[in-house]
This record gives structure tokens, C-alpha cells and sequence, in this order.
């Protein structure tokens, strides 16, 4: 369980990432943070694993509060929390399974990692997880030869192989075509669904949105504007998230496609 | 009459630079060209004989030099294998150096300022200080031979390593550096898995690099007396045995081409 009390995150330059933000995340919930950019949805995300830590406020992981987390506590949270990016974030010299292994690290002692001495279980977990995504047969690809949909389904399988309570997925079809997009789309919800792993996803296209959340949250300049099943929300709930109305580049489209 | 005028005004182009700047430059070009005409009388005055003084001395001693004496190779191609084994310890060592100094004086590796400044310092005291200056410190201290030159050779090219190698960490992606943090990584886990590998193969093309510029310094190096072919060559230099020096010149000039050749083919492969 993820809970926000009175969360507020001020940047050093003065800019205000989020305010006083009140949510609690149940396990195994599919989340959608829908908003424009700069409305806070990385920051918010990003808090839960400590990539940017906020200002105010207490964050409670597994009742825990992460805000309080330093060396090997932080080590821990984010070993339970897998993440997904945008751009992939993939080592592109280094070849698939590689890539995959890297998800383990959190499991792994230094020495060993460093010496390549991943334990046999690591290597069929990883190789699993890259069956499952259906890109096994790259394994000894190198990265920067996939295309972008591949390297996502990569990160996907790299996160995985991480075994985590929570997955947090920053934008992860932006760079995306659509077809491709709900693509990683259907695998995200489908880990969701088998591994019950808490899933949090920022996506600003509402019709991807709508068709894969369970419950989404609006956010707007650093405040929750909306939160709610997906039954709730209609097409003036995400003119009022959005403080306009909805344009075509909103949707992402391609449902049939895929 | 009006058509005339206008014809006249479209031909009055500007010129690219203003009067001024070209009465500067020109003014500039003369005073240099000065420079240049009263150095070459100068310097002629300080020869003896002028130019063609100089000229027929230099026919006299390259007459000397030839034919080199090829029955000396067996003697020196000792001397040269030292000087290449210098090279290649001295740059073992400094890329076994580098490793953590690049890291250090990589700012986005390392964000706590202080030491990133200390140690940047440290690398451009490193590179102030001539090859030559360290070697002929180095003799003074631990004697003629090859360890002072070894040693001299090690710090000169961990100057050049450690700051080239660092600018090449500082434009690495940082984006999978991110994601391994986010994974659970620490530091360490996080250089070796996401920095190493966007770094290694220009990593291994510079320290090639450098193990060039060594072979060729430690030549040099030689002649103030840190051991390999470039003692020998002086000795040979100062005896007036001038065959004997050809010789060695032209191996020298041999082992650096075919050692540059390779190299240069390597790093292609790697880039």
C-alpha cells in the first residue's frame, strides 16, 4: 500500500512539484495519473521510489514512511519497486539478457555482480520474464538493435526479472507508435493482473487512459484534481483535469490496430 | 533616368567587412610579415656564414650518417624491445590509474563538488609538468635506467588518460544509469552495469592512443638517461658514430610506423 499524506515537493529553483497531495494506493490497483506535462505526474511518481524526494509531508510505503530512508533502506524500496521510462533506458552496448540480469541488481551483492557470477535462478528468471514479453529469441541482441517497441518490451522483462511489490511506468508509450503502444499497454495490465503487482502508469492520452485503468487520478499544476474508478470519469472530468477542452492529439487512437 | 538610377543603386553591394576592420587587418598583415622579414635577417646574421653556411655543414654531417651500420641491429634491437616494454607498463599502469581518477573528475559521476574540484586540480598539475622535466627529476633520483623513465611515463600519459577519459564519462546517457538506481543498484553496481559499457570502447582507443604517444616519448626520455634505445642513440651520438645512430633512427622510424599501423587498425575496429 502506497499512501500520501500531505505530500509537497519545492524544487530548488522554487518551482513547485507537487502540493499537498492526499492518495492512497491499495495493492494491486492499475493506476493512471492522467495530466499535461508539467502537471506533476513524473514527480509524483518518481517520489515513490525516491528518485526525487519530496519537501513536506510523509510517504508511507508498506507503512513505512520512504521519506526518512537513506543507504540500504533506499536500496531496499526501490528493489520493490520496478521502473519504466519513457526513452527505455536501456544500456544499448550491452546485449538483451544483459539488460534483464541488470533488473536483478537490487537482489545481488556487489561482488558478485561485478564478477558476472549471476546465480542460476537470476539467468532462468530472466530469461522467463523475456518469454513472457515474446522477445526471447534477442536475448543476445545488443540493445540499440531493437526497435523502440522491442527495447520497451525489454525494460518491461528487466523489471520482471526485478520481482517487485509495485511497478512505476513514466510515460511508457510517448515515444511509441500507436499499435506498439497498446501493445505495451496490454503486457503492463496483463502483469498486473497474473502477478497482482501494484501497477502506477503516467500517460497523458485519455482514450489509453480510459481503456486500460482501473482507477485514475487527474493532476494538475502539482495538485490531485480528480481521483476515481475509471466508471466515474467521462469526457468533462478530463476537460476539467486538462483546463481545456479535449483535442485529437489527447487520444492516442490505434485500438484496432493492435 | 530614373531606370539608370535604380541600376546604380543595385550595384552598390555592400562590402562583407567594414573599412575599418580591412585597414586593421591589413595593417596587422604588414606588421607581421615585419616580424617575420627582421627574424630571418636576424637569425641569419647569428649563423655563421648565413644560410648557405649553414646549409653545407648540414651536407657534411648527413654525408657522415650513411651508409648505416646494419651489422649494429643485433645490439640494439635490445635497447628498442626496453623501450617498447616502457611504453607498455608505463601505459598499463596509468589505465589501471585513470580508472578511478576518470571517475573523480567526472562531474556527473561525481556530485559531491569539492572533491570533483580537487581532483580535477590534481589532473592539471599532472599535465602542466613536461615528460622530459619528470624524467630528468625522476634520474636524478632513482639513477640512469629504466625505472625513473617508466615512472616519468606513467605520470605524463595519466595526465592526458584521466582528462580525456573523464570528458568521456561526462557525455555518457544518463539515462540507464537512472534506471539501474531505480532498480535497486548502488553505486558501484550502477558504474559497472550502466557506465562501463557506453565507455569501454573509448576507454580501450585511448589508452591505445596514449600507448602510441608513449612508444615515441619514451624514445625521447632516452636521451636524458631513462634507459631504451634513446640512450643508446645518445651514446652512439655523442661517440660521433654516426652510421651506428642512422641505424638506430631507422629502426626507431620502423617500429613507430608498424606499432601506429596496428593501433590505428584496432581503433578503427573498436569506433
Amino acid at each position: 500500500m502506497i499512501e500520501f499524506k500531505d505530500v509537497g515537493l519545492v524544487y530548488p529553483n522554487g518551482t513547485e512539484g507537487l502540493k499537498k497531495i492526499n492518495v492512497t494506493i491499495n495493492d494491486g490497483e492499475f493506476v493512471v495519473i492522467v495530466g499535461l506535462s508539467g502537471a506533476g505526474k513524473s514527480t509524483f511518481i518518481r517520489s515513490i521510489n525516491r528518485l526525487v524526494t519530496p519537501t513536506s509531508g510523509s510517504l508511507l510505503v508498506d507503512n513505512e514512511d520512504i521519506l526518512k530512508y537513506r543507504g540500504s533502506d533506499m536500496r531496499k524500496l526501490r528493489t520493490k519497486t520496478g521502473m519504466i521510462f519513457q526513452n527505455y533506458n536501456l544500456v544499448k552496448r550491452s546485449n538483451v539478457l544483459k539488460n534483464v540480469l541488470a533488473g536483478r541488481l537490487g537482489h545481488t551483492s556487489t561482488l558478485r555482480s561485478i564478477f558476472n557470477l549471476h546465480k542460476k535462478e537470476d539467468v532462468g528468471l530472466a530469461y522467463e520474464s523475456l518469454q513472457r514479453v515474446n522477445i526471447a529469441e534477442k536475448i543476445y541482441n545488443r540493445a540499440d538493435e531493437l526497435s523502440g517497441g522491442q527495447q520497451q518490451r525489454v525494460s518491461i522483462a528487466r523489471v520482471l526479472t526485478q520481482q517487485p511489490k509495485y511497478i512505476l511506468a513514466d510515460e511508457p508509450v510517448a515515444s511509441l507508435d500507436p499499435p506498439t503502444s497498446h501493445q505495451v499497454m496490454t503486457y503492463l495490465k496483463k502483469i498486473n493482473k497474473e502477478d497482482n503487482i501494484t501497477t502506477i502508469v503516467n500517460l497523458h492520452f485519455i482514450d489509453m487512459a480510459m481503456e486500460y485503468a482501473d482507477r485514475i487520478i487527474g493532476m494538475r499544476a502539482g495538485e490531485v484534481v480528480f481521483d476515481g474508478p475509471v466508471s466515474e470519469v467521462s469526457e468533462s472530468t478530463f476537460e476539467e483535469i486538462y483546463g481545456r477542452s479535449i483535442r485529437e492529439d489527447d487520444l492516442r487512437g490505434g485500438a484496432d490496430e493492435s | 533616368m530614373t531606370n539608370e538610377n535604380n541600376s546604380v543603386t543595385t550595384k552598390k553591394v555592400p562590402s562583407i567587412y567594414p573599412a575599418k576592420t580591412k585597414i586593421q587587418v591589413t595593417v596587422i598583415f604588414f606588421v607581421v610579415l615585419g616580424i617575420y622579414l627582421f627574424s630571418m635577417t636576424w637569425t641569419q646574421q647569428q649563423m655563421v656564414g648565413g644560410f648557405s653556411g649553414a646549409f653545407q655543414n648540414v651536407f657534411q654531417v648527413i654525408e657522415k650518417f650513411f651508409p648505416p651500420n646494419t651489422a649494429v641491429i643485433s645490439a640494439i634491437w635490445g635497447p628498442m624491445v626496453e623501450t617498447i616494454q616502457m611504453a607498455i607498463i608505463a601505459t598499463t599502469v596509468a589505465a589501471i590509474l585513470t580508472v578511478p581518477l576518470a571517475l573523480l573528475a567526472a562531474q556527473n559521476v561525481t556530485t559531491f563538488k569539492p572533491l570533483y574540484y580537487i581532483t580535477r586540480t590534481f589532473l592539471n598539475l599532472l599535465r602542466t609538468i613536461p615528460d622530459l622535466v619528470l624524467a630528468v627529476i625522476f634520474v636524478g633520483l632513482f639513477g640512469i635506467g629504466l625505472f625513473p623513465g617508466i615512472l616519468a611515463l606513467i605520470i605524463f600519459s595519466l595526465g592526458i588518460l584521466a582528462k580525456l577519459i573523464s570528458e568521456t564519462i561526462e557525455s555518457v546517457d544518463m539515462n540507464p544509469l537512472e534506471a539501474m538506481r531505480a532498480s535497486g543498484g548502488n553505486v558501484l553496481q550502477v558504474i559497472w552495469y550502466a557506465l562501463i559499457p557506453q565507455v569501454l570502447p573509448q576507454f580501450t582507443s585511448l589508452v591505445l592512443y596514449v600507448f602510441e604517444i608513449n612508444i615515441r616519448a619514451s624514445v625521447v626520455l632516452g636521451l636524458v638517461g631513462a634507459g631504451g634505445i634513446g640512450l643508446i642513440l645518445n651514446q652512439q651520438l655523442g661517440f660521433y658514430n654516426y652510421p651506428n645512430a642512422m641505424m638506430i633512427i631507422i629502426l626507431i622510424f620502423v617500429v613507430v610506423i608498424v606499432i601506429e599501423y596496428i593501433s590505428t587498425k584496432i581503433r578503427e575496429a573498436l569506433l
